[in-house]
């Protein structure tokens, strides 16, 4: 999907898949990411420093295209939520893996949503991505408002819709499944996370012990003493060597799977607000077909022209909803797909590695006198 | 243990390390050591006699216990390759654990201050069988048969190194260490016939002791299989024939088999062997918990070669009290039982099902076997008629009962708070440094032992919500895939559920063997310190009790010496007035009093050197128990890994099968 976005998104001045997310600057409560990306144009690189608000600024002028037929039928790439320099433990929770460690993932996924939206063959010709990643000044430092399309925007009222029959049973299947799987994933993520913050415990945990370990030792010449100090420092290390297996299976989890999980998630959710947009239009066409049909003579070819427009948005939606489900399906499962095998190779290098490890402490123990 | 080195003789390594080869890859040098060993005994099986004679088994008195390791060892690699049944090596190993565990036994024969110093030996016996038991219990996966002979190679070699160095220590000490050490030795030379099979290595390697103790101290101990029967049999018969000494030695060793495998330290092993190790006896009110000890022997202050008892809890604690009580006074370090737990055991009467329960239960027969394991392989303890009544006698008096128990707790406890007064007021001048350095040495010890405890009892928590956030991560991929349409997604996530569940295995293997190795041991060297019990300073303090004794004499001493004083004044005084006739008398208690002196030094002296030897005995055996169990430790670390590669490498292809 990536080569037929190019071919038509000639608005675009950058190799979609060359965009990185490459440091994280702190001033103050502020983040400031620094983007760069490849010139199709031959050589040369654009780097552009971004805050949150520009990444913000740039959804909501992807959200309100209203020129674009069929825009609601987008399944918007997910931005990741506000990251917080002091993050509560709420605000913590919301992130996910994208709160652990030290911005990687965070930026990891910053990069995922530009290469996304850069890749997507609707979205990238909107100017404002081109503005947002090679215009040296910041775009978005002016106040958004906050359109229909935010999420915070559904209302509980709204939500009501949610259940509304489909007229299309594929659609109706797909909401249905995506109602399933979108919980399913959120699960899946969660106990993951609690799987790999274990993880970090134990790491913590051995690190202690190591260093209690060196206490054990007893100066002096005695051999027993010195003997049993040889076994506790050597032990420090062998729990050293734990610590860094944990440790690295912990970010292992975190850099494959785990992002794998989170993307996969907030992309569902994505999809769930697609096709909520779109059973909004949906009701709307409704309505407007029975306005039509209790509509007085005078006001019938109004209400027929209000009936008519709702329709062809909804069949554009519905057109474009159904590419875009297409697309994601294909595109999730390779998603998955990565994640997982990569996830797959590092645990195996990992424990290659600290198999390794354990294998030589055990040989120096074995050696002991 | 250095003697070790010397004793493995060159060309027999070869032929172990064909052996380790073959047993296994993973094994290291020191099962070759082993195995070198081994080799030796071979050749020198067929000429048993010539086995006796030859020089290697000098070397090792403490060679000797390692040799019956190694044979232990071989003899299970043998059966590994000639039968890969578990079954089979399980009674080797057991017997390879009894062999060991006589060394120790030698060791209260003593006389045999013999030449060579091993102090280190008895220890070794420890360390050796406690890895047979461990094999014992693990007898169903071969590869864990394989990592556990390594094991007690290793340990061997370890011990056998090491003795060098405690020669030096010996001369210190003089007799007191020399005696162990000889003893060990002695345990060491039995002499098992040859036989052809794997039990004849056995046999050889025995007998290649023996010709130890033709050289150095001969005590052996028995030791005996049951299965291989005739071959121990004879091995044992041998034994005695070598040695003289060897009849005070006694192995008790048990197997332990019990159900889970924890660690054993001690060679000689009290253990519940079936799977019903424990039995919960209800009666009305007053269930409680029966332990099944079974001991294996083969020595012949024991009726049978096996026998088994079932004892409660309070037995244990009854034994210690009658223990300490005997030889608590002489200095000696009585091993301390796991304490008294009214909460665990009341959750285990009330809910059986429940899992801390029955973790407290594996904890606790887990420590009481180490307990037992400890005072048997203790050579003075196992020569303690009470002893062998516990282990052999099917009814005991039920005369300790829990409240009888905790009274004469509450006395002692009334005592040692005296004895701590004592200390106060009397300040003995410690003349002996290493006495002081000990003492302060002892409760830093217990400090950093506490600290090290909780560190380990929080990963162990920390390990077990690893497996427990495993599981339902288990369970959500699970779930996700059997909502996901993509048929190769849903059939990754599946087995993406299975290789977690199969890690959360892991995850709660792994925690169990943090518990078992770490947190037991160090939980059993506070015990052994201080003890668990709120007056941790009065009560249960073994290594500080011991000191207390050795206090206690010299007191005595003190307060006979100024008695003396006193009656020599009353002499003078006398012999001044000039009263004959009271005179006489006088002179009379002077010469009782001397005597008294003389006999109270004689003690104080007695005392202080079983202590000193006491507590270089625990030392020593706390650094092998150390790297013995670090090892277990490790190999469970490393198999582990191997398990999550295998794991891993099947899941590979499942995920790349997504399409």
């Amino acid at each position: 999907m990536m080569e037929e976005v190019k071919e038509t998104a000639s608005v675009l001045s950058v190799h979609d898949d060359s965009i990185k997310v490459t440091e994280v600057l702190k001033e103050g409560d502020t983040l400031t990411f620094i983007i760069v990306s490849q010139k199709l144009s031959g050589t040369g690189e654009y780097h552009v420093d971004r805050t949150y608000e520009d990444f913000e600024w740039l959804q909501q002028h992807l959200f309100s295209q209203g020129d674009v037929p069929g825009i609601q039928g987008v399944i918007f790439p997910p931005l990741p939520a506000k990251p917080q320099v002091n993050a509560s433990p709420r605000s913590i929770k919301q992130l996910g893996f994208l709160a652990l460690g030290e911005c990687q993932p965070y930026c990891k996924a910053l990069e995922t949503f530009l290469q996304q939206v850069a890749a997507h063959s609707i979205l990238s010709k909107n100017k404002a991505v081109e503005v947002f990643l090679t215009s040296s000044d910041p775009p978005g430092r002016q106040k958004v408002k906050k359109n229909i399309f935010n999420r915070l925007s559904q209302a509980v009222e709204e939500m009501r819709k949610e259940g509304h029959k489909d007229v299309d049973e594929f659609f109706q299947n797909e909401r249905d499944h995506n109602l399933i799987l979108t919980g399913c994933t959120k699960t899946a993520a969660e106990k993951f996370l609690d799987v790999v913050a274990t993880e970090q415990k134990i790491a913590v945990a051995c690190g202690h012990f190591s260093t209690a370990l060196h206490l054990c030792v007893e100066p002096g010449e005695d051999p027993d003493k010195q003997a049993f100090s040889r076994v506790c420092v050597k032990l420090s290390e062998v729990f050293e060597s734990i610590k860094k297996n944990m440790t690295s299976v912990a970010e292992n989890n975190v850099n494959t799977l785990g992002l794998g999980l989170d993307l996969e998630s907030r992309y569902q959710e994505a999809e769930r607000e697609m096709l909520f947009r779109r059973t909004c239009k949906l009701v709307e066409l409704e309505n407007a077909q029975r306005n039509v049909e209790k509509a007085k003579p005078v006001k019938k070819a109004a209400m027929e022209e209000v009936k008519k427009a709702a329709e062809t948005e909804f069949e554009h939606t519905s057109g474009v909803a159904k590419q875009e489900i297409a697309r994601f399906q294909g595109a999730r499962v390779e998603m998955l797909q990565q994640a997982l095998v990569g996830w797959c190779e590092k645990q195996l290098l990992t424990a290659k590695e600290s198999a390794d490890q354990f294998n030589q402490h055990l040989e120096v123990f074995r050696g002991m006198a | 243990m250095a003697t070790s080195s010397e004793r493995s003789p060159p060309p027999f390594p070869d032929s172990e390390d064909q052996d380790v080869l073959d047993a296994e890859e993973v094994r290291g040098r020191d099962s070759d050591e082993d195995e070198d060993l081994f080799g030796m005994t071979e050749m020198d099986t067929t000429p048993t006699s010539d086995v006796s004679m030859k020089p290697p088994s000098d070397i090792m008195n403490d060679p000797l216990i390692e040799p019956m390791i190694k044979a232990d060892v071989t003899v299970e690699a043998t059966i590994d390759r000639s039968e890969v049944t578990a079954g089979v090596i399980d009674p080797l190993s057991q017997q390879e654990a009894k062999q060991t565990s006589t060394a120790p036994v030698i060791d209260l024969s003593g006389d045999s201050q013999p030449v060579t110093s091993k102090i280190a030996d008895p220890l070794v016996a420890l360390f050796s069988d406690a890895p047979p038991a461990a094999e014992a219990k693990k007898p169903s996966s071969a590869n864990v048969d394989l990592f556990d002979d390594e094991e007690g190679s290793d340990i061997f070699a370890e011990p056998l190194q090491t003795k060098p160095a405690k020669q030096p220590q010996k001369s210190l000490f003089g007799e007191p260490d020399e005696d162990v050490f000889g003893e060990p030795l002695g345990a060491i030379s039995k002499k098992p016939v040859p036989k052809d099979k794997p039990a004849d290595i056995f046999s050889q390697a025995a007998a290649s002791t023996p010709s130890v103790t033709s050289t150095v101290n001969p005590k052996t101990n028995g030791v005996h299989s049951e299965e291989d029967g005739d071959i121990f049999a004879e091995a044992t018969v041998e034994l005695s024939l070598d040695s003289p000494r060897n009849e005070r030695k006694k192995e008790a060793t048990a197997k332990p088999s019990a159900p889970a495998p924890t660690s054993l330290p001690a060679a000689a092993s009290l253990a519940k062997p079936q799977p019903p190790a424990l039995e919960e006896v209800r009666d009305g009110m007053n269930a409680y918990m029966a332990y099944k000890v079974s001991t294996q022997t083969t020595l012949p202050m024991f009726r049978n070669k096996t026998f088994t008892v079932r004892r409660r809890f309070s037995d244990f604690l009854g034994l210690y009290e009658k223990l300490s009580e005997k030889h608590g006074p002489n200095g000696f370090i009585v091993p301390p039982p796991p304490e008294k737990s009214l909460l665990g055991m009341t959750k285990v009467k009330v809910g059986k099902e429940d899992s801390s329960s029955t973790d407290f239960v594996e904890r606790r027969r887990g420590a009481l076997e180490r307990y037992l394991q400890r005072v048997v392989n203790h050579p003075s303890l196992l020569q303690d008629p009470d002893v062998r009544e516990f282990l052999e006698r099917e009814e005991l008096p039920r005369a300790v009962s829990t409240q009888a128990l905790s009274g004469a707790g509450f006395l002692k406890m009334i005592n040692k708070a005296t004895d701590a007064v004592s200390k106060m007021t009397i300040k003995m001048n410690e003349s002996d440094v290493w006495f002081e350095e000990k003492l302060q040495e002892v409760e830093s010890a217990d400090q950093q032992f506490r600290k090290l405890h909780a560190l380990v009892e929080s990963l162990v928590v920390h390990r077990k919500e690893l497996s427990l956030n495993t599981a339902s991560f288990a369970k959500s991929a699970a779930m996700l895939g059997s909502a996901e349409d993509n048929t190769a997604l849903s059939r990754a996530l599946s087995q993406l559920a299975e290789v977690e569940d199969k890690m959360e295995q892991l995850h709660q293997e792994q925690a169990a063997s943090d518990t078992f190795t770490f947190a037991e041991m160090i939980a059993d060297y506070i015990r052994l310190l201080v003890g668990f019990f709120p007056h941790r300073k009065c009560e249960f303090c073994d290594l500080q009790g011991s000191f207390d004794h050795r206090m206690k004499a010299w007191q005595r001493w003190q307060d006979a010496q100024s008695m003396l004083q006193k009656k020599r004044e009353t002499e003078a005084k006398l012999l001044w007035a000039n009263k004959p006739d009271k005179l006489q008398l006088a002179k009379e208690e002077i010469a009782e009093w001397e005597a008294k002196v003389t006999q109270y030094e004689r003690d104080f002296e007695r005392v202080s050197a079983t202590v000193r030897k006491e507590v270089i005995r625990f030392e020593r055996e706390k650094t092998k128990n150390c790297k013995r169990q670090v090892i277990t430790y490790l190999e469970c670390l490393l198999q582990s890994q191997q398990q999550l590669i295998k794991y891993w490498e099947a899941f590979l292809p499942e995920a790349k099968a997504i399409a």
